[in-house]
C-alpha cells in the first residue's frame, strides 16, 4: 500500500497491516520532524508534494522491494501540509519471513524514497522559512 | 497562433516564480524548457538548472521530446522524509 496523507499517520495500524502469518519479522520506520539540525532551529515542516507522480514513484520503489527481497508486505504513507516537532511525516512498514530482508528492504524503501519521489519540506523557525532542495545553491531565492 | 507548454512548478521554484503553473514558448525537448524557464525566471536559474524535469509523471532526460499535451513539471532537488 502507498498513500499520501494529510491527517497524523497512524503507525499501529500501518504496522498490523503489514503482519503475515508466514512473517516472523516487521520493520516500521518512523521519519519525524527533529528540533535542531546542526545549530539551525525548527519549529516545523510544511511538506508539499506533486501527487500523482509522488504516489507513482513510491509504487515503483514497493514494486522494486517486493522484487529484491522475499518479503510479506510494504507500505509506504507520506504526510503532507505542516508537522510540528515530534510529528510523524513518514513511515515505511516491511514484513518478511526473516528479519535480515526486513531491514534490508525497509531502509532500501526510506533511502529510495528520499531520493526520487517529489516531496518538498519548509523548513520554518521564527524569521526563517526555506525550502530544502539538497545540493542546490542556498540563500538567494528563499522567501 | 504560437503554440505553448505548459509548465508544473513546486516548492522553491514555486515560490520564485509566483506560479503554480506557467506556459511557455513551446520546445521541442525537455532541455529547450530548461533554457525556456531559466530565462522567464532569471531569479530562479540556479535552482532550475539543477532540477529535473518530469514528462507525464516520469523523469525525463534532456532529449526527451515534449508536446504541449504533455503534462511537464519542474522538480527541484527533492527533500521528502
Amino acid at each position: 500500500m502507498v498513500r499520501l496523507v494529510r491527517e497524523p499517520i497512524d503507525f499501529t495500524a500501518l504496522t498490523e497491516a503489514v503482519r503475515r502469518p508466514g512473517c516472523g519479522a516487521v520493520v516500521t520506520f518512523l521519519g519525524t520532524v527533529r528540533d535542531v539540525t546542526g545549530d539551525e532551529l525548527t519549529v516545523a515542516l510544511e511538506y508539499e508534494a506533486y501527487p500523482p507522480m509522488a504516489e507513482r514513484k513510491m509504487h515503483e520503489i514497493a514494486d522494486d522491494v517486493r522484487a529484491r527481497w522475499p518479503i510479506g508486505a510494504v507500505t509506504l504513507v507520506h504526510r503532507l501540509g505542516r508537522l510540528e516537532v515530534g510529528e510523524i511525516s513518514v513511515a515505511v512498514a516491511v514484513s518478511a519471513p526473516h528479519r535480515t530482508d526486513a531491514f534490508a528492504a525497509c531502509r532500501h524503501a526510506i533511502d529510495r524514497l528520499k531520493e526520487v519521489v517529489p516531496i518538498w519540506k519548509k523548513d520554518l523557525a521564527p524569521g526563517k522559512a526555506e525550502w530544502v532542495h539538497p545540493g542546490a545553491p542556498t540563500g538567494a531565492g528563499n522567501a | 497562433m504560437p503554440m505553448t507548454v505548459a509548465v508544473r512548478l513546486f516548492a522553491r521554484a514555486r515560490e520564485l516564480a509566483g506560479a503554480d503553473v506557467v506556459e511557455l514558448a513551446a520546445r521541442d525537448t525537455v532541455a529547450g524548457v530548461r533554457e525556456e524557464l531559466a530565462v522567464r525566471y532569471p531569479q530562479a536559474a540556479a535552482l532550475i538548472a539543477c532540477s529535473a524535469i518530469a514528462v507525464n509523471g516520469e523523469y525525463a532526460a534532456d532529449g526527451h521530446p515534449v508536446g504541449p499535451d504533455d503534462e511537464i513539471a519542474l522538480i527541484p532537488p527533492v527533500s521528502g522524509g
